[in-house]
C-alpha cells in the first residue's frame, strides 16, 4: 500500500493551470505592482550616484513601453484580440508631436489631445473593419492596417520619409520647459504608467472588464446573454490604441525624433514578445515582461554584437519551458513551495 | 505606358507571384494541417538562398549547390520540427508567434555571423543568362523565365500530389479535421513532419531561384514573410488553390501598382503630388486589397471547410 501511495503522489500532483497562475496573479496582483512602482520612484535618487543619463533614460524608455504593453495585454489577455500592429498607434502618437513640432507647436495641451485623438480614431477606424474576422484573420489584418501606416509614415518627404523627423525642442506644458529635465519627464512617464496600469485594472475589474473577459471565453453565450461583444471589443481595441498613443507621446519626448521605423511589423511583435515574456493577461506581467526585454536587451548587445543569436533561443526556451511567462514561473514555484 | 513595358511589368508581376506562392504553399499547409503559426518560414527562404551561395563557392556549379541547398533546407526543416516545433501544437497561437520570432532573431543575425552583414550574390548559371526578343523591342532575362516556368511546374506538380496521391489526401483530410485523421489511424505526427519538411524546401528552393536576381542579405526573409502571410490570409489558410490565385493576384497587383500608380495618380492630381502619393500608394495597395477581401469575405477567397 505504501509503494501504491508513493507512486500515486506525482498524479496528486496536477500540472499548474492556467486557471491557477491566474488566481495566483490575482492575489499577487496588487504587492508586486506595488513593489515596481516603489523602486521606480526611488530610482532617479539612485541615478543621482551613477554617471548622469544612462540609467535614468533606460527606465525612462522601459516605463515608456511598459505603458504601451499594458495596453496591449489589456486586448490581447482579456480580449484574446492578438493586435500584430500595435507600433503603429505608438508611432501616430509620435508623428503628432513631430509633426507639431516641425510647425514650431511645442504645447502639451495641443499635442497630447492631438496624440491620443489620432492614435485612438485609428484605431476606431480600423477596430471597425479588424473585429469582424477572428483568430489567425484578425492577426493579419491588424498586421496589415500597421504595415499601412508605415508607409504612410515612409511618404511623408516633408516631414523626412523614410529617415524620420529630429524634433528641435521638447514639448512644454503651459510654455514651461517641462520635458527638457530629464527626471521630469522620467516622473511623467511613471505617473502615466501607473495612471494606465490603474485605469486598465479597473476596466479589467469592471462590468465592461468582466464582459471583455467573458467574450474571452466565448464569444457565441455572451452574445446570448444579450451583450453586443463587438461593441465592448472596439471599446476596449480604441482604449488600448489611445494609451499608446500616449506611449506614442512619450516616446517622441525622450528620443528627440520620431521615424517610421517605430511603426514596423517587428515592433508590434517585440511588443507582444513583452507581454507574452512577462506573463498574459496579468497587466503587471506586461511591465516586468517589457523591463525583462529592454534590460537583456542592454546587457546582451553590451556583450556581443550579435545578441540576437543569444537572445532567439532564449526565447524559444521561454515558450517551450515556461508557460505563462516569468509571471507564471513566479507563480509555479510559490504553488510547489506551498504544497511541497 | 507603353503595351511593351505593360507586358514586362505583367511578366514581372508573375515572377513575383510564382515566387510568393512557392513560400505561402508550405506556410498555409504548416498553417491549415497543423494549426501553427510559422513566422519562422520567412528565414527559411533567406536560409536557401544563403545556402545556394555557400555551396557554389564550394562547387562552383549552380546545379549541384542547387542539389545540395534543396537537401540541407530539407534537413533543417525537419530538425527545426523535430527539436522546436513538435512541441508547441495545439499550444495557443502566441506561443507559436513568440518562439517563430526567436527564431527569426537567431537566423538574421546568425547568418550575420557566419557569412558577414555585407550582402551576397550568386551568378545566373551561364546557360540560362542573357534575354530572349518576346516581341518587337521587349527583350526579357531568361532567367525571370526559368523562374516562372519553374514556379508554375511546382505549382502543377503539387496540385497532383495535393489531389490523386494517398499523401495529398491524408494532407487535405489534416486541413480539414486534424483529430478525425489522426483518430482514423493515420500517424499524424508523421505526417507533420512530412509537410514542415517540404514545406521548408519550397521556400529554400524559393530563395535559391531568387538568389542570382536579387542581393542575398540578412532580413530578406522578413519582408517576403509578411506578403506570403497576405497571400494566404487572402486565399484562405489552408487551401493551395487559394493560395496559388492570390500569390498571382497578390504578384502582379504589387508591381502594377509599383510601376504605375504615379502615372495613374498624375491623370487626377499634379505631378508633384502624384509623385509623393504614388509610391505610398503602390505600397500599400496589397494591404488594402487584403483589408478589403476580409471585411466581404473574413475567411479568405477560398475557405476550407471544416475550420
Amino acid at each position: 500500500m505504501a509503494t501504491g501511495a508513493g507512486s500515486l503522489r506525482p498524479s496528486a500532483k496536477p500540472a499548474v493551470s492556467a486557471a491557477r497562475i491566474r488566481a495566483a496573479a490575482d492575489k499577487s496582483g496588487i504587492v508586486v505592482p506595488g513593489l515596481i512602482f516603489g523602486v521606480l520612484a526611488g530610482l532617479p535618487v539612485a541615478a543621482l550616484l551613477v554617471p548622469e543619463g544612462y540609467l535614468l533614460d533606460l527606465a525612462t524608455r522601459i516605463m515608456i513601453f511598459s505603458i504601451a504593453a499594458v495596453a496591449l495585454d489589456l486586448v490581447v489577455g482579456y480580449g484574446a484580440l492578438v493586435s500584430f500592429g500595435h507600433a503603429a498607434f505608438i508611432g501616430l502618437g509620435a508623428y503628432a508631436v513631430g509633426i507639431l513640432a516641425a510647425h514650431g507647436i511645442g504645447e502639451t495641451l495641443v499635442s497630447l489631445p492631438l496624440a491620443l485623438a489620432v492614435s485612438m480614431l485609428f484605431a476606431y477606424l480600423t477596430g471597425l473593419v479588424s473585429l469582424r474576422t477572428r483568430g489567425v484573420y484578425f492577426i493579419m489584418i491588424t498586421l496589415a492596417f500597421g504595415q499601412m501606416a508605415f508607409f504612410t509614415a515612409s511618404s511623408l518627404a516633408p516631414y523626412g520619409g523614410d529617415d524620420g523627423l529630429t524634433i528641435a525642442a521638447r514639448n512644454t506644458l503651459l510654455g514651461f520647459a517641462l520635458f527638457k529635465y530629464p527626471r521630469a519627464l522620467y516622473y511623467v512617464a511613471l505617473a502615466c504608467l501607473i495612471g494606465t496600469f490603474f485605469l486598465c485594472r479597473a476596466i479589467v475589474g469592471s462590468r465592461f472588464g468582466r464582459v471583455l473577459r467573458g467574450a474571452r471565453e466565448n464569444p457565441t453565450r455572451m452574445a446570448t446573454l444579450g451583450f453586443e461583444v463587438y461593441r465592448f471589443q472596439l471599446a476596449a481595441y480604441v482604449i488600448s490604441g489611445g494609451l499608446c498613443g500616449l506611449a506614442g507621446f512619450l516616446l517622441a519626448n525622450a528620443a528627440d525624433f520620431v521615424s517610421p521605423a517605430y511603426m514596423s511589423w517587428q515592433r508590434s511583435g517585440e511588443l507582444i514578445i513583452m507581454v507574452l515574456l512577462g506573463g498574459i493577461g496579468t497587466l503587471y506581467g506586461a511591465i516586468i515582461g517589457t523591463a525583462s526585454y529592454l534590460l537583456i536587451e542592454e546587457l546582451l548587445s553590451g556583450l556581443t554584437e550579435y545578441w540576437k543569436v543569444i537572445f532567439g533561443p532564449m526565447l524559444v526556451l521561454v515558450v517551450v519551458f515556461g508557460r505563462g511567462g516569468l509571471v507564471g514561473l513566479l507563480a509555479r514555484v510559490r504553488w510547489r513551495r506551498r504544497h511541497g | 505606358m507603353s503595351l511593351a513595358l505593360l507586358f514586362v511589368q505583367i511578366l514581372n508581376g508573375l515572377q513575383l507571384g510564382v515566387l510568393l506562392f512557392l513560400i505561402a504553399a508550405g506556410l498555409t499547409l504548416v498553417f491549415g494541417v497543423m494549426d501553427f503559426i510559422n513566422l519562422a518560414h520567412g528565414v527559411q527562404y533567406m536560409l536557401g538562398a544563403y545556402l545556394a551561395v555557400a555551396f557554389y563557392t564550394l562547387a562552383g556549379n549552380f546545379f549541384f549547390a542547387l542539389v545540395l541547398a534543396l537537401a540541407t533546407t530539407l534537413a533543417f526543416g525537419l530538425a527545426l520540427e523535430f527539436l522546436v516545433f513538435r512541441r508547441l501544437y495545439g499550444r495557443d497561437h502566441l506561443d507559436h508567434v513568440m518562439a517563430t520570432f526567436g527564431i527569426i532573431l537567431f537566423l538574421n543575425h546568425g547568418v550575420k555571423l557566419a557569412w558577414g552583414a555585407a550582402p551576397l550574390s550568386l551568378p545566373i548559371p551561364d546557360l540560362l543568362s542573357g534575354s530572349v526578343v518576346l516581341m518587337d523591342g521587349l527583350l526579357y532575362p531568361v532567367w525571370r523565365l526559368v523562374i516562372i516556368g519553374s514556379g508554375l511546374a511546382v505549382a502543377a506538380g503539387l496540385y497532383g500530389l495535393v489531389n490523386y496521391t494517398r499523401i495529398g489526401m491524408l494532407v487535405r483530410a489534416g486541413a480539414t479535421n486534424a483529430p478525425l485523421v489522426s483518430a482514423l489511424g493515420v500517424d499524424i505526427r508523421r505526417l507533420f513532419m512530412i509537410v514542415f519538411g517540404f514545406g521548408a524546401m519550397l521556400a529554400g528552393f524559393a530563395g535559391i531561384m531568387i538568389a542570382p536576381i536579387l542581393s542575398v542579405e540578412p532580413g530578406m526573409g522578413d519582408t517576403i514573410l509578411i506578403l506570403a502571410f497576405v497571400v494566404i490570409v487572402i486565399g484562405g489558410i489552408g487551401s493551395i488553390r487559394g493560395a496559388f490565385l492570390a500569390a498571382l493576384i497578390i504578384g502582379l497587383v504589387d508591381t502594377l501598382g509599383r510601376s504605375f500608380a504615379v502615372d495613374i495618380l498624375r491623370l487626377f492630381m499634379g505631378p508633384s503630388p502624384a509623385r509623393t502619393v504614388g509610391p505610398a500608394l503602390a505600397s500599400m495597395l496589397i494591404y488594402v486589397l487584403m483589408a478589403i477581401v476580409l471585411y466581404w469575405r473574413p475567411a479568405g477567397l477560398f475557405p476550407v471547410k471544416g475550420r
